[in-house]
């Protein structure tokens, strides 16, 4: 399901648009941000607003990375692990988190706090080792800087 | 424009705008593809049709190159072997391996491909991809799709389904149907478009009732699909030592393009049911009643669910008996009524499952030998009214143009149609307009599957129509959108309509129809713009106490725009059995003779008298309602019905059995033992439509042969040789070597077929009337110079609004509206007997709308009682917004939960058509 305020935030991207299914990535992006993933029901929702066939929707959110169509944990951890941050440490990184977090790479908490994974190269090599959470950065990372910010997450 | 080029060092000439690989084709130069079919939108994706073109610098996908003049294409060269055979094994290392389609009918493209280039499956890197087994009739495995897309412009481009797209990307890329669900829980109505599509082993059919087996190890058989009035054309796949169709699979034709639906293709195995009748049967139980425990009980609080006629339950009531016997006890217990109480006392039922020649035939013997007009058959429950307002004004109650023509439409009114259910392959030709821009109005009390597809949906309330169509013609006088020369020079009485339609102001139709005001006016003034308009309707418009008026606005609607006898335009009620068009031009009503000549009139009658060389009855005879009603009177006595079922089909089917029920002497000519069959003092196994030879006429006027791809189960026999044997043991001899004698005598007394013949029907029919076989498909375009009226014009008839006959109480507050689903037909008597039909939707239901499943605290697969005047039924409830709050639907094919002990038996002045499309009910809760 959409929500009244998602609804109107999808309606207004479609605005800024000639054609309205250009709006379409802004409104998973929507949907996303609400929800955490782009489930069936509002997947359907959106292929009725924006008069395409479900199986439409269904392939740009399998197409992106970033959209998922399952309920996802609450944080999205990702360590890079390209030659770069490698070569700064970063594996070592990972195995320090994962048995700080008691999961592996590609696993998410019993709790769905967080999920865990690699990542390629997010263009941070010069602070390398470095992961993201969620959408922000965390760079020059050593393994206690690492789990202050793991563990202040909610 | 044409253009030159040179393919393989032959000069080849085709039209401008051909591509590289269709010049070839057409020069006999076969280049492989994957991604092509010719059937579908070139791609060009797969890059296995790549030829050289001299001069240019790589080489190109032929399947999307156009020609062009001057061009030198080499198709085949070293160079060019070496890049199909590289493609093949990049694909094949992929392939599971074994292909399901190399399992069973052995023609998988790519396999045929990596034969020839000496590759063999290899999967590297083991399946990524799943398989998905939840369609009751097709398999997939995604790890044996090459992403070549046929499948998913077949389902979005040639069914217009809009299921299949591709999800995922890399390695895990695939094809996906709706949500990325399982195939079997999305949308997909099961046409089957896509296996046919698919080259690989990624989409195959199921077995349906014999294994599947090599193609080049079966017969192929060519024929029409046996269900609807769209009579698609198809091929039946037969395994000949088994006895068994093994699948089947669409045909080119103008009518259908190849294409079919889930019962044309999945559906012809209830040919091969343990139910078949192998032997004739003769009552021993007396008195007559209905046998079955469910039919019983409808007498009782409650009507359980459950499946077909119990054989075990019913068959002890009758004894095998021989031909001889069953046939000789027939004609003398007929010739006796006959003979002791008048011709009148006799009446006959036959079915519009009939073929032309069956059909013909037996409204001979009942007017030859049983000496009545009595004879029947389901017209009378479709679109008789239609018929009846297309005679009154423009004097022909065939369609005056075909579906197809809506191509040259700009304009589609498409009303008391669900076309994708009832019609689903006609329908695919309206949602091709519809994409290609043309302006779909819709107007209907449900929202079914053709609304998705409107331009703009008219959601009127049931029973209303005549206020609507009043309305809609006063706007395009109102605005001047009549055409005054068509008026002038086609039409009469048009005083008449502008009379009539004053009073429809569109608030005033708003108020009645429920449909804002500013709606009704869009669609007039679309509907009196456009350029060519042509108009489909279906039972929602036929099947009221005012179905007749309500054509009749159709009708005027059309005539005062000038919309019809042009391309693009017309009038076209979709008929709904394969062969109702064929059986009542065939004769087989009571009001007149073969190509609709009166019984009432002279001339007709002295025709027939003589080529019959028997005396015939004046007078017209009852219509199917009334003969039942008769047999309940007990003033016919004796009847012979010919495939077809009243006991579920038939209004007020709690009359109906008490009528069948008093009848002294029924004979019953079936496949299978029916509901009505019960009632029978004498049962005569019959063969289908898949055993014989026959032709059958489609809702375009298209006469059609269907073959024979089996042999008919045990004793049966041929359904025009059993009429036969009755006339003559009844003292009036017939005798015919072959179905094709009786088309010659049907043609030489029906003139607008004249001209044809079985052996001149071709591969897909011809469209009557057809004056010249050999070289035409047929007329389309009807009525373009003026009408078979007498003085050539149309009549205009006015219609005022009345509402229907039952309308909603406190005691019965909601209105039941009787329909069909896709997957089942009529009686179910057929679908049910059909593993993938019935696997597809096993039982009865009722559809109400969520607002009301609250009120009334229904749960969605719980069940419900629905009430009316006349009987009950239990069935399960389906919520669903697609039905009007206030109303309920429920198809009326299951015999458990027989839609029609509810609905009324009022009949239409004019057409004689009951109103299944509006009766009171009302809604319980109910636990089973
Ligand atoms: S069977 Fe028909 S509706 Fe279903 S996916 Fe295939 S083409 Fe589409
Ligand atoms: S399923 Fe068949 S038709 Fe569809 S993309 Fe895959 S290989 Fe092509
Ligand atoms: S390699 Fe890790 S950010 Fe570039
Ligand atoms: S057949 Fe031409 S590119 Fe596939």
């Amino acid at each position: 399901m959409i929500s009244s305020a998602t609804r109107a935030r999808i309606d207004a991207e479609i605005a800024k648009y000639p054609v309205k299914r250009g709006a379409l990535l802004p409104a998973l992006h929507h949907v996303h941000a609400e929800l955490g993933y782009v489930s069936h029901e509002s997947a359907a929702a959106i292929a009725d607003i924006f008069d395409l066939r479900p199986v439409e929707v269904m392939e740009v959110v399998s197409f992106y990375n970033m959209f998922f169509d399952t309920p996802q944990p609450r944080h999205h951890v990702r360590v890079c692990t390209n030659l770069p941050c490698s070569l700064r440490g970063a594996r070592t990184l990972l195995a320090q988190i994962e048995s700080h977090l008691g999961i592996e790479a590609g696993q998410a908490s019993s709790d769905g706090r967080i999920g865990l994974g690699h990542e390629e190269c997010l263009g941070a090599c010069a602070y390398a080792p470095m992961m993201r959470v969620n959408d922000r950065y965390h760079e020059d990372l050593d393994v206690e800087k690492a789990k202050r910010i793991l563990d202040s997450l909610e | 424009m044409s253009v030159t080029l040179t393919i393989d060092g032959r000069g080849v000439t085709v039209r401008s705008g051909t591509t590289i690989w269709e010049a070839a084709r057409g020069a006999g130069i076969a280049i492989p593809t994957l991604c092509h079919d010719p059937g579908l939108e070139p791609v060009g994706v797969c890059r296995m049709c790549a030829v050289e073109v001299e001069g240019a610098r790589v080489m190109a996908a032929s399947c999307v190159r156009l020609a062009e003049p001057g061009m030198v294409v080499r198709t085949a060269s070293e160079k060019i072997e070496r890049c199909r055979a590289m493609l093949t094994e990049l694909l094949m290392s992929e392939q599971p391996d074994v292909s399901a389609k190399e399992r069973t009918t052995a023609d998988d493209e790519l396999h045929a491909l990596a034969r020839r280039y000496g590759v063999r499956p290899r999967l590297r890197r083991g399946a990524a991809r799943p398989r998905d087994d939840s369609s009751p009739v097709i398999e997939v495995d995604h790890q044996a799709c090459i992403l070549c897309d046929r499948c998913i412009r077949a389902c979005n481009d040639v069914q217009h389904n809009d299921v299949i797209g591709r999800t995922g990307k890399g390695y895990r890329a695939r094809i996906a149907f709706d949500l990325d669900q399982g195939m079997g829980d999305s949308t997909c109505v099961s046409c089957g478009e896509c296996v046919a599509a698919c080259p690989t082993g990624a989409l195959v059919n199921k077995p349906i009732s014999a294994p599947l087996r090599p193609r080049a190890e079966l017969a192929a058989i060519d024929t029409v699909c046996p269900y609807c009035g769209v009579g698609c054309a198809l091929t039946y796949h037969v395994d000949e030592a088994a006895n068994r169709v093994v699948f089947a699979e669409g045909r080119e034709s103008p009518g259908s393009r190849g294409r079919l639906c889930v019962k044309g293709r999945y559906g012809f195995d209830y040919v091969s049911h343990p139910h078949r009748l192998t032997r004739p049967l003769i009552r021993i139980d007396y008195p007559k009643r209905a046998l079955s425990s469910e039919v019983e009980s409808s007498r009782r609080e409650r009507r359980k669910p459950g499946g077909i006629v119990d054989y075990d339950e019913v068959m002890p009531a009758f004894r095998e008996a021989s031909w001889d016997e069953a046939l000789d006890l027939v004609a003398s217990r007929l010739r006796e009524i006959r003979d002791r109480s008048g011709s009148g006392a006799l009446a006959g039922f036959g079915s519009a499952k009939c073929s032309n020649e069956e059909a013909y035939l037996f409204q001979k013997l009942v007017r030859a030998v049983f000496g009545t007009n009595n004879v029947d058959h389901c017209t009378r429950l479709c679109h008789a009214s239609s018929v009846a307002a297309l005679l009154q004004m423009i004097g022909s109650g065939a369609v005056t143009t075909t579906y197809g023509d809506v191509e040259n439409s700009d304009v589609v009114l498409i009303t008391g149609s669900n076309t994708t259910s009832n019609h689903p392959v006609a329908a695919t030709f309206f949602k091709d307009a519809a994409r290609r821009g043309t302006k779909l109005i819709v107007v209907d009390p449900r929202h079914s599957g053709i609304a998705d597809h409107a331009w703009r949906f008219c959601r009127i309330r049931s029973g209303t129509d005549v206020a609507f169509y009043n309305g809609l013609m006063r706007v395009i006088i109102e605005e001047g959108l009549t055409d005054a020369d068509y008026i002038a020079e086609h039409t009469t009485g048009f005083e008449e309509i502008e009379r009539a339609v004053k009073a429809y102001t569109p608030e005033r139709v708003s108020g009645i129809c429920g449909v804002p005001a500013a709606l009704l006016r869009e669609v007039a003034i679309a509907y009196g713009e456009a350029r060519a308009a042509i108009t489909f309707w279906g039972m929602g418009m036929s099947q009221h106490v005012h179905g007749t008026d309500n054509c009749r606005c159709i009708i005027s609607l059309a005539l005062m725009t000038g919309n019809v006898g042009r391309p693009g335009t017309g009038l076209h009620p979709l008929r709904g059995q394969n062969n109702v068009q064929g059986a009542s031009d065939a004769g087989l009503i009571p009001m007149s003779y073969p190509g609709y000549q009166p019984v009432t009139s002279e001339a007709a009658r002295a025709r027939f008298e003589a080529a019959w060389d028997a005396k015939l009855d004046p007078q017209t005879g009852l219509t199917s309602v009334e003969i039942i009603e008769a047999a309940r009177d007990g003033v016919v006595k004796g009847m012979y019905m010919l495939g077809e079922n009243p006991f579920l089909s038939e209004p007020n089917v709690n009359e109906v059995r008490k009528g069948l029920a008093a009848l002294e002497f029924l004979v019953v000519q079936d496949i299978f033992l029916t509901e009505t069959a019960e009632f029978a003092d004498v049962v005569l196994p019959a063969t289908s439509a898949l055993e014989k030879t026959g032709t059958y006429t489609n809702t375009d006027r298209r006469v059609q042969i269907g073959r024979p791809a089996l042999a008919p189960p045990g004793e049966a026999r041929l359904d025009w040789e059993i009429i036969c044997e009755i006339s003559t043991r009844m003292g009036y001899p017939m005798q015919y070597d072959s179905a094709s004698e009786i088309f010659d005598e049907v043609v030489s007394l029906t003139d607008s077929h004249s001209g044809l013949r079985h052996d001149n029907l071709g591969a897909t029919g011809k469209l009557y009337p057809c004056p010249n076989p050999e070289e035409s498909d047929g007329t389309v375009v009807m009525f373009g110079d003026g009408f078979p009226t007498g003085d050539g014009r149309a009549r205009f008839v006015a219609a005022e609004h009345s509402g229907a006959d039952e309308l909603p109480d406190a005691e019965y507050p909601f209105i039941l509206v009787t329909g069909r689903v896709l997957e089942h037909w009529h009686t179910g008597v057929m679908t049910r007997r059909s593993r993938a039909l019935s696997a597809l939707v096993p039982e009865a239901f009722a559809e109400v709308h969520p607002e009301d499943c609250e009120r009334l605290a229904l749960e969605e697969d719980g069940f419900v009682r629905v009430r009316s005047r006349r009987g009950e039924v239990t069935l399960r409830v389906r919520k669903s917004v697609d039905t009007q709050p206030g109303s309920v639907f429920i198809p009326f094919h299951f015999r458990e939960a027989a839609a029609n002990v509810l609905t009324t038996d009022k009949l239409d002045p004019d057409g004689k058509i009951p109103e299944f499309k509006f009766c009171a009910v009302r809604l319980e809760t109910a636990d089973l």
